[in-house]
């Protein structure tokens, strides 16, 4: 089975972001595949690359990044709230005028058209929030 | 799954269900954005208000005063965006004490019973 998920809570501040990644390793160890996470509203902050969580704690963006790059699948911030938030790719950053990005490695920006695609192509969508 | 939008498109029916309350948080305008979204897919369309959520189809909101944008303002374009499915659980706006006319646009309201066949009958149901 295809899945896809929506995240819509951020990191270290709610367990909506470990929960999905649990989900999608489970899955995928059962053989089923994922296409794509999307992440909105405060999910975005799933994509900060300067989170420095202390020793000890897990890294959820780097699991996120890692398991992404492993079995091939998508990690997508929303643009709106990704702006809003502060979660800025280079050409974002260069549009808007900052000084710095920051958007950690396997992800990507894009619009909230991503989360209605990924679910009409697949076979679940599973929000955690 | 294969997907050829122009010869065959894949229609799914989509529920947004909104439960969250305006301006105290800002999750639930975002959530308002990705069923107006939705609408562009041309996907069969379902809204629902529910809990606090039934709190954005209030008319008369005055968020100037506290800089916010009005949060029934992407409801009004509803009709133009082609959402004409909009619901409205009758248990929460009981225990809220709210009436039809106090909403910007018409609802459809439903009972227990009927708002779990609306659910059963989608294939994605995601929530504020």
């Amino acid at each position: 089975m295809i899945f896809s998920l929506s995240v819509t809570e951020a990191p270290y501040s709610h367990q909506a972001s470990n929960s999905a990644y649990h989900f999608a390793s489970a899955a995928l160890d059962k053989g089923h595949g994922i296409y794509r996470v999307f992440f909105s509203g405060n999910g975005v902050l799933n994509g900060s690359d300067l989170c420095c969580p202390p020793k000890g704690e897990v890294n959820i963006i780097s699991l996120w990044s890692e398991l992404a790059d492993k079995h091939d699948f998508e990690l997508v911030i929303c643009v709106a709230g990704a702006l809003r938030r502060g979660i800025l790719d280079a050409d974002e950053a260069a549009r808007q005028g900052k000084s710095a990005s920051n958007l950690a490695k396997g992800f990507t920006i894009s619009g909230l058209g991503q989360l209605i695609e990924a679910g009409i192509v697949s076979d679940r969508l599973i929000n955690f929030g | 799954m294969s997907n050829d939008p122009i010869n065959d498109p894949i229609k799914k029916k989509f529920l947004f269900v909104h439960r969250k309350a305006p301006y105290g948080s800002f999750q639930g305008r975002e959530f308002i954005d990705a069923g107006l979204m939705a609408a562009a897919f041309e996907q069969e369309l379902s809204m629902l208000f529910m809990d606090d959520g039934l709190f954005i189809l209030l008319d008369q909101q005055q968020p100037a005063a506290i800089q916010s944008k009005d949060f029934s303002e992407p409801v009004k374009k509803f009709s133009s965006y082609g959402i004409d499915k909009v619901f409205v659980d009758a248990v929460s706006m009981k225990e809220r004490g709210l009436d039809t006319g106090d909403f910007v646009i018409d609802v459809n309201i439903l009972d227990t019973n009927t708002l779990s066949e609306l659910m059963d009958d989608q294939d994605i149901i995601l929530s504020s």
